[in-house]
């Protein structure tokens, strides 16, 4: 488990870090991001509703983590 | 690991928070109202109460949400009908958020208490985000900590569980039409991790349950979300589990929103679940071991979910002063069938059905 956790979160900040240390500049600029501004387009639409559908499965799976509800919003899980 | 982990994520947060910045400004999360009424019905357990969500942001720096959560359960589950008495029991959750936004980081601290006659749970959570590359990719670091309380209704045990979680994750804007998310999450738990109600067999007489007292787990999930035309969208996600109780559960889940004129919005998903058996699982276990489980939450089985979600506008932006209104009912129909676990009233394999629904309002100030 440390390994792969370890790879994962070099493997993020490595690439994180090379693009920014080549000063990438965005591909889609802010005004061609209507689309993606759309409520269907946001990965939880409706924060209160994810994060109950959310419980309804994990407390019936053995599976945890890394869910929708997990970013931004009430923190409260 | 836990300790090397948290200086890892100091040294994170210090890194983003004070690198360079660049153009486009991270902004608050949207200001908003949501009540919500919610019921699952399912394998003789019904759990329905009310819900809340509130947010407020202020100078355009800081932002505030409560949070409420009840649940009103009746349990006459096959784990109750064939050890136990029907019961009922309530639990009610609040929590508090902070959000702080300086520049392009969004820094968060949140706090969430959960009360059940037989069990209590504090979590801490801090969290951060920052905006890279004119707002093209999005990184969200997460820890958080918990503390359970375990008992029981009926005598004086008494156990906790300390909880730690870390999440790592990364959001692209890859085209003007597609965004793709990974997210990874590391929890690990140190305390009584069983039901101290919950009972395993061997050779068909009940014994209590026996588990290890730590489980560390791993999450990682990818997802895309593509919009197509005239207002539709599609996604996709995959989420691989491992543990090291010797659990694995792949998710793999669709969805497809659609808009029917200016106030109509519809979405229709499909969710599948797999998941391994525990290591210490076992439906009668042939003699006696350090680690016995018959939960079946733990056992092998699927899970098919087919759901949808419709949305009304009744107050739309320009209406008044109040902003956007929305009325959504949601429904899940979830299926879930066991390979090794049997109803022992009949010697077959379990299965049952459930029916989720939410009710709600939300209001965009």
């Amino acid at each position: 488990m440390r390994a792969l956790s370890s790879i994962a979160i070099a493997s993020l900040l490595v690439a994180t870090s090379a693009l920014w240390g080549c000063g990438a500049k965005p591909w889609v600029k802010p005004y061609e991001r209507e689309k993606l501004a759309d409520p269907i387009m946001a990965f939880s639409r409706d924060p209160l509703s994810d994060k109950h559908r959310q419980h309804v499965y994990e407390v019936r799976e053995a599976a945890r983590g890394a869910g929708v509800s997990q970013g931004g919003g009430c923190g409260c899980n | 690991m836990l300790s090397r982990m948290a200086a890892r994520l100091v040294i994170y947060l210090t890194l983003f928070t004070s690198g360079p910045v660049m153009s486009q400004a991270a902004v608050l999360p949207e200001e908003r109202l949501d009540t919500m009424y919610h019921s699952y019905d399912g394998g003789g357990v019904e759990v329905d109460g009310p819900a809340l969500l509130v947010r407020k942001n202020f100078a355009e720096k800081v932002s505030v949400a409560a949070a409420y959560y009840a649940d009103a359960v009746s349990s006459a589950s096959i784990d109750v009908l064939t050890t136990a008495s029907p019961f009922t029991d309530d639990r009610t959750e609040s929590g508090l958020s902070i959000d702080y936004l300086r520049r392009n980081t969004l820094m968060n601290l949140s706090f969430s208490t959960s009360d059940e006659e037989d069990y209590q749970a504090d979590t801490v959570n801090l969290g951060l985000a920052q905006e890279l590359f004119g707002g093209m990719t999005t990184l969200t670091l997460g820890y958080s900590v918990g503390n359970d309380v375990v008992s029981r209704v009926d005598n004086e045990f008494e156990d906790e569980i300390d909880r730690y979680s870390y999440h790592l994750g990364l959001s692209q804007i890859l085209s003007k039409t597609l965004l793709l998310n990974v997210d990874y999450e590391a929890i690990a738990d140190d305390g009584f991790l069983n039901s101290p109600y919950r009972v395993a067999r061997i050779l068909g007489a009940f014994v209590p349950e026996r588990y290890p007292r730590t489980r560390e787990s791993q999450a990682l999930t990818f997802r895309a979300l593509k919009y197509l035309q005239s207002g539709k969208s599609v996604r996709a996600e995959y989420r691989r589990f491992w543990d090291t109780w010797d659990i694995s559960a792949d998710t793999l889940e669709f969805g497809f929103n659609k808009y029917f004129g200016r106030r109509w919005l519809m979405e229709l998903r499909y969710r599948y679940y797999t998941q391994d058996a525990a290591s210490f699982y076992g439906d009668n276990f042939p003699a006696e071991q350090n680690f016995m489980a018959r939960d079946k939450e733990l056992s092998t089985f699927t899970s098919n979910s087919l759901g949808g979600k419709f949305s009304y506008t009744f107050l739309q932006d320009g209406d008044g002063a109040l902003g956007r209104g929305t009325f959504t009912f949601s429904y899940d129909s979830i299926e879930f069938d066991y390979d090794d676990f049997t109803d022992i009233r009949n010697g077959k394999l379990f299965s049952f059905d459930a029916d989720v629904i939410q009710l709600f309002i939300s209001l965009w100030y």
